[in-house]
């Protein structure tokens, strides 16, 4: 069974590539602000892919993974605060579509 | 049966020692699972299916944790992000649902603008990627609990202490504005 790659940290660094791309495009193309914070999330998740296989390949240390709980913390308080923004905006102007939220334009 | 086992084991024949190549099979079904459901989180027409594409990911990119020995993280991933942010932004989705904006009208241009420069920096990572020797060990570390060695680190006043206090109160202080941010307005 040659055919199949070992892992290697390079496969795991390709799939954080991948996850982080995908939210690249979530962020670029959709218009839906809740949908643009998916996108975000996405590419959070990609980094701690990344902090946490780089962690596994530093044999007894710790620090990618404690960097990886961080990021968690913080992926949360900006989902809460996110999400309270969008929904205030909401009701205010009845608008979630970011395109249309332009009442500060010159 | 052993003789059976013994027999499928023999390298010398046709037949995949299917436990030797265990590891590989079940890493690229979990990134196969977290990168289509990325996507699909990505570009579903619907921002609810895009939240379930989203679960999915979470799932799969904590059977990656798991994986790669960081059994803390990959549990504390579950719980943070599907229990927790995931249920916002089904809240959201749901407190925001409206039939045009909820269907996701993108513009077919903007769309495919987004698929090339998402694929161009993908395949300039894979070449950086692949281009780059990283330093770091051979060989990874043998997978053993790290409950302990985080929670150790996280209250050691020489080690993690202050920047995991600063994050509690960040934590905090974000729920506290959120909480305010998010109520309805009476007098409005």
């Amino acid at each position: 069974m040659t055919l199949l790659l070992a892992i290697g940290l390079n496969e795991y660094l390709v799939v954080g590539a991948a996850l982080f791309c995908a939210g690249l495009v979530a962020v670029l193309s959709r218009r839906n602000a809740v949908a643009i914070l998916i996108g975000i999330e996405l590419m959070l998740n990609a980094a701690n892919v990344n902090l946490v296989a780089f962690d596994h390949w530093r044999p007894g240390q710790i620090q990618g993974q404690l960097f990886a709980l961080f990021v968690l913390v913080i992926a949360a308080a900006e989902a809460a605060v996110a999400l309270a923004l969008i929904l205030n905006v909401f009701d205010t102007s009845d608008r979630i579509d970011v395109d249309e939220i332009d009442t500060l334009k010159g | 049966m052993s003789a059976l086992l013994d027999h499928l084991q023999r390298p010398t024949l046709g037949i995949p020692d299917l436990t030797a190549v265990l590891p590989e099979i079940l890493f690229y079904g979990f990134a196969l699972v977290a990168v289509g459901s990325a996507m699909a989180a990505a570009m579903a027409p619907k921002i609810v299916h895009a939240a379930f594409g989203l679960m999915a990911t979470f799932f799969g990119v904590a059977a990656l944790y798991a994986m790669l020995g960081a059994d803390f993280v990959a549990f504390s991933q579950i719980i943070v992000y599907v229990g927790g942010i995931l249920v916002l932004l089904v809240f959201g989705v749901l407190l925001t649902a409206r039939t045009e904006a909820s269907l996701g009208l993108e513009k077919a241009t903007t769309k495919n603008f987004a698929i090339i420069a998402g694929g161009l920096l993908f395949a300039v990572l894979v070449f950086a990627i692949g281009g780059t020797t990283w330093p770091v060990a051979n060989a990874p570390g043998e997978p053993e609990p790290t409950t302990e060695a985080i929670g150790r680190a996280f209250l050691d006043p020489e080690g993690m202490l202050i920047p995991f206090e600063l994050a509690s109160v960040l934590l905090l202080a974000a729920l506290v504005g959120a909480a305010y941010l998010a109520r309805r307005r009476r007098d409005a």
